[in-house]
């Protein structure tokens, strides 16, 4: 909620300095703000760099600032961590009334201290110590040391001066007390407003975490065995489905009897999303490396199929005549001018592929593997590891682009006529 | 010697809900080596259709075609065919793109590469032979269509409005390119268009069609083309006889149209 807030104010922020700076600028060269002519001309529309910029690092920072961050140099208020105390009031069973104070220590989570010194108090009370974990809550049970404290009518009257009953909740210096129905005190230090590293932890935790796991490795096998052994697995099925596919989307293109028999086929296991066929590959070929390769086989067939089928039509009928007409025979025809046609669309189709493959590989990781990204990252969630399961999300997400800019690259490289035909 | 025979050909297209088009009906023609024929119509009057089937893409419902008194059964390399636009192989380069027939019928690469330059020369691309298709500006392309066709040797070149996807100026060079090549070659050229200029320029013989059924309306024979060949192409388009001409079968076009307009109210 808050975090949605000042996300929204800095993006408000930085668009409104974005726009005023740029209105200074036009005023000096002023035939740019023509442009505001074209409105709603896609063509017109580009990233703008600058906000991209200033996106990623207001992300960050409000990463760092929640979960304070050594790397942000503003943070939202932490949890309270240091020593404190109150004073209690008892009334004993007498009617006799003391006062005494809780000595705490709160400390960061998996830290080992000692607890504070109590000595003092008066009358039958006597001073208590405890010492309480960040983000978390500790029972100060004051009878257990005071004269009396056993006896019925003992009980705890105020806090500070401030009076307290069963169920009612009074502050502190750094912190709630409430008492339970029972007379003992639940203290409650202020949590402050970030999140504790068991729920999000911070951008260097992370790094850190990765460093460790690039060395040390997770569950028996390396980290690049792990990533390696995703890649391995789209890139085999993403073969295969391209060897059987790209020559059934040719015949489906060519022929009317193979449009025939496999139209049916492809038209109704294009919409099957490939993670509704985990199940069913998990019944027939296990949970090993088997039934995986063939389910990335079945999400990269059909998308390979559907591409090599729209290449081969798409054809230009006037570039078929012109071959013919120039002396191709038949197979010439299909081997120098079908197949380089088509590539730009198959490689349209390999791009789409991958990136399905990617995202089906991790999702049956996810089900059941021994190793993989996804296999990584459902483990570390078991045990609340957040940092390796943040950092396997986001290894899994630079994996998937870095698929799709290196098959751009290759697009650009190998069929450099796309789209100019 | 040497001579494309039309011979009654005839034309029907079966409509998908029943019904038949007459595109062409008893259209025969007989063209001489090294005659440039340009013809004209108006939209529907089956000139394309012809051509297709003179290049072998259809064959015709009745009739044939004969070249060189041997049969037409289809495409074939004896007939070189030059379209408006967009036939070109976009992923190879100008060389590979002219060498095209040449390599199909696996002739040596050596005469092969010493024809492309040439060509080169001739369709006034000699620095261009390395570029991609898409580096050239639509003029150009066409000089590659043009020599594409011409690596190939064909007896008989058909041209589907080469020249109608250009602008003006580019359009009146390129003009002048065909009649250079015809004059230099000696090709049977037969040419499609939609421009009455263009085909008073470009017809040694030019046929004027008729829709619905597709047929020959007129035949001329002109000078034009001939003249064009020495001189500069406004000079002849200045003659008196051009503008005679030019009047004349715009007219006779103007009318056929009003005519198929007029029909189509009657059946309103």
């Amino acid at each position: 909620m808050i975090v949605g807030l000042i996300y929204l104010t800095a993006f408000v922020a930085a668009f409104g300095a974005y726009i005023v700076w740029n209105r200074t600028r036009e005023a000096r060269h002023d035939f740019t703000s023509l442009k505001t002519v074209t409105f709603g001309d896609e063509s017109t529309v580009s990233a703008n760099r600058f906000a991209s910029i200033v996106s990623i690092v207001t992300l960050f920072a409000l990463w760092g600032a929640f979960t304070g961050s050594k790397i942000v140099p503003i943070h939202v208020p932490g949890p309270f961590i240091g020593d404190t105390s109150f004073e209690y009031t008892a009334t004993n069973a007498t009617g006799q009334t003391a006062n005494a104070t809780v000595y705490l220590r709160v400390h960061p989570i998996g830290e080992d201290v000692a607890l504070p010194e109590a000595t003092g108090g008066n009358g039958f009370a006597r001073d208590d110590a405890a010492k309480i974990g960040a983000w978390r809550s500790g029972l100060v049970k004051p009878e257990t040391n005071d004269e009396g404290g056993k006896e019925d009518g003992y009980r705890v009257t105020a806090i500070d001066g401030n009076s307290i009953a069963p169920e009612q909740t009074v502050r502190f210096a750094h912190g709630d007390i409430t008492m339970t129905s029972k007379g003992t005190l639940s203290v409650k230090p202020d949590r402050g407003l970030q999140m504790e590293p068991i729920w999000l932890p911070s951008p260097e935790a992370v790094v850190y975490r990765l460093i460790e796991i690039a060395r040390d490795g997770y569950k028996n096998f390396t980290l690049w065995d792990h990533l390696g052994s995703s890649l391995w697995r789209v890139v085999l099925g993403f073969f295969l489905g391209s060897i059987v596919g790209i020559p059934l989307g040719y015949a489906m293109g060519l022929s009317n009897w193979f449009r025939g028999w496999f139209d049916p086929i492809v038209e109704f296991m294009r919409p099957v999303p490939p993670l509704a066929l985990i199940p069913l590959v998990i019944i027939w070929f296990g949970i090993g490396e088997e039934g995986k390769i063939i389910l990335l086989f079945l999400a990269a067939l059909w998308i390979m199929t559907i591409a090599a089928r729209a290449g081969v039509s798409g054809v230009k009928i006037s570039k078929v005549h012109a071959a013919y007409s120039l002396g191709a025979s038949k197979w010439q025809v299909l081997k120098n001018v079908i197949v380089p046609n088509s590539l730009p669309e198959i490689f349209t189709g390999a791009r789409v592929a991958m990136g399905v493959c990617w995202g089906t590989v991790v999702a049956a990781e996810l089900v059941a593997a021994e190793k993989g990204a996804g296999m990584m990252i459902v483990n570390a969630s078991k045990f609340q590891l957040t940092d390796i399961v943040i950092m396997g999300i986001i290894l899994i997400g630079v994996i998937g682009y870095g698929i799709d800019i290196l098959m751009r690259i290759a697009e650009n490289w190998l069929v450099p006529w796309k789209g100019r035909g | 010697m040497g001579s494309l025979k039309i011979d009654r050909i005839s034309m029907r297209f079966d409509l998908p809900g029943g019904g038949a088009v007459q595109a062409l009906k008893d259209v025969s023609l007989e063209l001489n080596k090294g005659e440039l024929l340009s013809v004209l119509g108006p939209s529907g009057c089956g000139k394309t259709t012809l051509l297709n089937i003179v290049a072998g893409f259809l064959a015709p419902t009745e009739g044939e075609i004969l070249l060189n008194g041997k049969r037409v059964k289809g495409p074939g390399p004896e007939r070189g065919m030059v379209f408006q636009q967009g036939a070109l192989f976009e992923w190879m380069n100008v060389r590979k793109n002219i060498s095209f027939g040449p390599d199909m019928a696996h002739k040596p690469a050596v005469e092969t590469a010493r024809k492309v330059d040439e060509l080169l020369k001739i369709v006034g691309l000699k620095d261009f032979g390395d570029k991609m298709i898409y580096e050239l500006s639509g003029g150009m392309q066409q000089r590659v269509a043009l020599a594409r066709c011409l690596a190939n040797d064909p007896d008989v070149i058909l041209m589907d409005e080469p020249l109608g996807a250009l602008d003006a100026l580019t359009r009146e060079k390129m003009q002048g390119l065909v009649l250079k090549l015809w004059k230099e070659t000696g090709k049977t050229i037969i040419l499609i268009t939609h421009s009455v200029e263009e085909a008073l320029l470009l017809g040694e013989r030019l046929l004027v069609m008729a829709p619905r059924p597709g047929r020959i309306h007129r035949e001329y024979n002109l000078p034009f083309a001939d003249l064009g060949v020495s001189q500069d192409l406004r000079m002849v388009k200045k003659e008196r006889e051009f503008g005679e001409r030019r009047e004349e079968i715009l007219t006779m076009i103007w009318d056929m149209e009003e005519e198929i307009m007029g029909r189509q109210e009657d059946v309103a």
